[in-house]
């Protein structure tokens, strides 16, 4: 599986996904700068990572979204090629309009950052496909700006669509319909609010997110 | 000349800023207030004759998310 890791000024979760991509799939993924027009030939996946990119200036993500290596994301998305978005990379996924939605700040307006209890809604995607359907996982969050809105026909879509991947257990950030995790129509873009590349050995305190990388590479080569 | 966008968060869209704004104000002692909405205000500085098409195109690619935002534009 041939990877790239978008670094945006301001992304601090770009080496944890790249650690956690070259320990699955034994390659290390290419770093791409967010000035860059254009993306390494034959990606199989493009990773967004967390973090505060342009310091969340005007919104999370918003800025990133406009910027000239996305436009080279939004078109490979277009040609079916994975795209995965954590945390701050979900914010730039919805602002960059790959994804529906937008997130804001939370509900309770703190920083919430601990382990949060999901539920699996989805398991028949490529990023998900190594858990149950309905499987309790926890993963850690750590955001300002997780609290999902869409309109309620577009959240009915979603759930009609089985594109609710990921769930709150618990309440969180005041997410519609406790949503962590979203995908595309067409299933190759994925945002979620937790951070599985932090749970990739059991040294870090568990191994929850490593199945998601496990499927990625199973499915991609 | 100059613009003036004023961005604000739809009807219906939570504002958990607005209501800690209104909570404050409430502890402070100020009575009677029903609502408090939180946005922001952009000044552009631009050539003359920018057309307001052009205006509204940067509100709709950038300034406003039109998802959760309302905007309105002023020549100011």
């Amino acid at each position: 599986m041939k990877a790239a890791v978008i670094v945006f000024p301001g992304s601090n979760c770009d080496r944890d996904l790249a650690v956690a991509i070259e320990t699955i799939t034994g390659t290390a993924p290419a770093m791409v700068w967010h000035r860059d027009a254009e993306l390494p030939a034959g990606l199989d996946l493009i990773a967004l990572p967390g973090g505060f990119s342009y310091g969340d200036y005007l919104r999370s993500g918003a800025m990133s979204a406009r910027s000239p290596v996305m436009q080279a994301v939004v078109a490979a998305a277009a040609q079916g090629r994975a795209v995965l978005g954590v945390c701050n990379g979900f914010q730039v996924l919805t602002e960059a309009g790959l994804l529906p939605g937008a997130l804001m700040r939370n509900a309770g307006l703190d920083f919430v950052c601990r382990d949060v209890g999901l539920r699996v809604e989805n398991s028949q995607t490529m990023f998900t496909a190594r858990y149950d359907s309905g499987e309790a996982i926890r993963i850690p969050v750590a955001h300002h700006d997780g609290n999902y809105f869409a309109d309620a026909e577009t959240l009915d879509r979603l759930e009609g669509e089985g594109r609710v991947v990921l769930r709150y257990n618990e309440s969180v950030n005041g997410s519609a319909r406790d949503i962590a995790g979203i995908i595309n129509e067409t299933g190759n873009v994925l945002g979620l609010m937790p951070h599985p590349e932090r749970l990739i050995e059991a040294e870090q305190g568990g191994t929850d997110g490593r199945r998601m990388f496990e499927a990625l590479a199973a499915a991609l080569g | 000349m100059k613009a003036r966008v004023t961005i604000t968060l739809k009807p219906g869209v939570l504002d958990p800023q607005g209501r800690a704004i209104q909570n404050a104000l409430g502890g402070l002692g100020f009575e009677g207030i029903a609502g408090v909405r939180q946005g922001k205000v952009i000044e552009l500085d631009l050539a003359d004759g920018t057309s307001e098409a052009s205006i509204d195109a940067m509100c709709s690619k950038l300034l406003a998310n039109t998802v959760i935002e309302n905007y309105r534009i002023e020549l100011l």
